[in-house]
């Protein structure tokens, strides 16, 4: 009975969730397959290597990335990870990436402001002093931080992706504001920015930030064409790094754990069965 | 339905420490001789999942205070997901846990209901068990705001708000529940405070709650009272058994959760750090609350609708005394079934609307016309008509039913149809 009941329920469920975008949303992200989709997934960590050129050259111009350590780069699963350097602060790669950027710090001996070059130990440093400095810098817009981004979107990497080659001319009858930039994939509402009907409003939303990627703007080492298609994907699998750099060890843990689970579970089924042998119920 | 003990002490140390301190003869009683029904089937299960949730919750929550900073909430728990050991297990189990524990107490619910566990002599376990629920529902409110995210803060404004509703002493509750004039560090801190403590009431009610149903004994799919020996099985090796597999079989949802769909029943703006001059576009709460969620939106009032919403529960308290039937399960009651089903069905069309857009049409691109404050084909009269069943089940229908309906015979004992070879679930 109660199964047959919540199978109804699952069914009204989903006729009552499938549900069609109306006029003024935002696109659904387009469809990419990443390597570290699925129960298997993993990081390419050639792409992850891309990814971080992307972002280095780029983004981090605007964007922080507060919560991620130059270390971290090293770690299992990271882009400049190494089996010789199973400590990533002695990873030589992570060592030179850290001392190519400078970090506040105070000076011991006399207590003043300093500037060092950074170690494997330190944060990312911030491109802006403080919120309002970036936001004097953006326009009144602040650039948000990138470290739990992937996982701050609604629609997560792919939703980053389609914004990043999403990028439209504004239709015609669409009044953008000055260092507004129009993109169908920004969540949004542009009825009152819109002349035309109502039915009609154009999907997405203005962003502060104009189309970020250029072809040929980063040139990867490993010979891979920088379009525009290719960075995005790439800095977007940096950017699920960042923000869940634990994933690969997480999905590693849980097969081994479910798989456990299911033997156990089958032993305790036979045991169930022996103890019940002889008992109706 | 404890009975005689039949414990008997072997060992010369059993033998002093029972003249003592009976706490083997106590434990051995419990959960060894303890007879149990024969017929119980797996929704007789979750009862022992919910005290394995609720020791995981504890355990992983003691480590998880280890590391949280309640300074700096947001970034000491991405320091436990990046820096701390394991930490994103011990997060990522104590969050999906928060929401196992729910699904295993909805079901829970549902079993009591459907089987009539509430009926005499079973009302304090049944009230036991409400005070548990609403004391899991404060906890899990509070450790939802830890992480001290977007939709933690802005949904902890939103639920305390709700008590600004009540008249005169309102404004004087919020503040005082706040610490101060908003919601800020002061209500984070004493969050934190509340939050790790009601676990351990609700371990000590649970107590009690177990207290209660060794006195009474358990319900079982019948609802007919043990009669004989015939009728019952020791709980060890028989119900430890099943529980036993139950519980593994409900740790590989769990673990599919934790390690493959980690952030599915959360909210992404939960990543973006608690900023009050930003108010996430849809507020929407976990979603074991959705249903509540609904209710309290589909009354225009907004008083009304805070008093909906914790009648809603309020019913439950009052259920052994609604519902007017002499016979106990459900199995015997046809037309109670159905409506039972009904109920089921609301519960969860309350959940979904819970996290719609109350305006957003329930069939897309159908415009019927304006009824009273919105269109008829929308998520706010869908829930309307669902919370008017939900209340409407406990007040009308199970008082009135219990007295007109024509049962089904009953069989004489829960060996009686236990061992025909016909079942029904």
């Amino acid at each position: 009975m109660l199964r047959k009941l919540s199978i109804i329920a699952a069914v009204a469920g989903l006729m009552i969730g499938g549900q069609a975008l109306a006029a003024g949303h935002p696109l659904p992200p387009k469809d990419v397959q990443w390597s570290f989709e699925g129960p298997f997934g993993k990081f390419d960590q050639v792409q992850l290597q891309r990814g971080y050129k992307v972002y280095r050259e780029v983004c981090s111009a605007c964007h922080a990335m507060h919560l991620v350590s130059f270390r971290n780069l090293g770690d299992k699963g990271g882009p400049f990870y190494n089996e010789k350097y199973k400590n990533s602060n002695d990873n030589p790669w992570v060592k030179a990436i850290a001392k190519d950027y400078e970090v506040a710090d105070i000076d011991s001996e006399t207590g003043d402001a300093i500037k060092r070059p950074a170690t494997a130990a330190d944060r990312f440093p911030s491109p802006y002093a403080n919120e309002a400095a970036a936001r004097a810098g953006n326009g009144g817009a602040l650039p948000p931080d990138m470290s739990l981004l992937a996982k701050a979107r609604e629609g997560g990497p792919e939703y980053i992706y389609s914004l990043l080659v999403g990028y439209k001319d504004p239709p015609a009858g669409l009044k953008v504001g000055t260092g507004q930039h129009y993109n169908p994939y920004m969540a949004g509402d542009l009825t009152s920015a819109w002349s035309g009907s109502h039915e009609h409003v154009p999907p997405g939303g203005f962003i502060a930030m104009a189309a970020p990627l250029k072809a040929g703007l980063v040139t990867f080492d490993d010979g891979t064409k920088s379009t525009v298609d290719q960075q995005a994907k790439d800095v977007t699998a940096f950017l699920m790094w960042a923000a869940e750099p634990k994933m690969e060890e997480r999905k590693k843990m849980g097969f081994a754990v479910i798989l456990y689970l299911l033997m156990f579970s089958g032993l305790l089924y036979a045991a169930y069965r022996q103890v019940w042998k002889n008992e109706s119920h | 339905m404890s009975g005689h003990s039949t414990y008997e002490p072997k060992t010369g140390f059993e033998r002093w420490l029972d003249a003592r301190l009976p706490i083997v003869r106590l434990g051995y009683d419990s959960f060894v001789d303890y007879p149990t029904p024969r017929n119980l089937n797996y929704w007789y299960t979750f009862g022992g999942i919910l005290s394995l949730c609720l020791a995981s919750q504890l355990i992983t929550g003691i480590i998880l205070v280890m590391h949280y900073n309640v300074g700096d909430a947001f970034n000491s728990v991405e320091h436990i997901m990046r820096d701390v050991n394991y930490g994103w297990l011990i997060r990522y189990m104590h969050s999906n846990g928060a929401s196992m524990f729910f699904i295993a107490v909805y079901i829970h619910m549902f079993r009591g209901l459907y089987y009539g566990s509430y009926k005499a002599p079973r009302e304090v376990l049944w009230i036991l068990g409400c005070v548990i629920y609403l004391l899991m529902m404060a906890t899990a409110f509070m450790g939802y705001v830890l992480p001290w995210g977007q939709m933690s803060f802005h949904g902890a404004v939103v639920i305390t708000n709700l008590f600004g509703a009540l008249p005169i002493v309102g404004e004087s509750i919020t503040t005082w529940l706040w610490g101060g004039f908003a919601v800020d560090t002061p209500t984070l801190n004493r969050f934190f405070s509340l939050h790790y403590l009601l676990p351990f009431m609700i371990a000590g009610v649970v107590i009690l709650h177990i207290w209660a149903l060794h006195v009474v004994g358990q319900n079982n799919p019948t609802g007919v009272e043990p009669k004989s020996k015939a009728d019952t099985l020791p709980f060890t090796p028989y119900a430890t058994v099943k529980d036993g597999f139950a519980m593994s079989v409900f740790l590989i949802l769990f673990s599919i959760f934790v390690f493959y769909l980690p952030n599915a029943l959360g909210h992404a703006d939960n990543y973006i750090p608690a900023n009050p001059l930003v108010t996430p576009a849809h507020i929407v709460p976990e979603w074991y609350f959705l249903p509540f969620y609904a209710i309290l939106r589909a009354v225009p009032d907004k008083l009304m609708g805070v008093l909906a919403m914790f009648g809603a529960i309020g019913c439950l308290f009052a259920l052994p005394w609604l519902d007017t039937s002499k016979v106990r399960s459900m199995r015997y009651r046809p037309t109670a079934k159905v409506y039972f089903l009904f109920f089921v069905v609301a519960c969860c069309i309350l959940g979904v609307c819970g996290a719609k857009l109350p305006d957003d049409p329930v069939i897309p691109h159908l415009k019927t016309f304006l009824l009273i404050d919105a269109d008829l084909n929308s998520f706010v009269w869908l829930s309307r008509v669902a919370t008017l069943y939900y209340f409407a089940f406990f007040l009308a229908i199970l008082p009135i039913l219990g007295l007109k309906e024509t049962p089904l015979p009953v069989p004489d004992s829960i060996a009686s149809p236990a061992l025909s070879p016909e079942k029904k679930g």
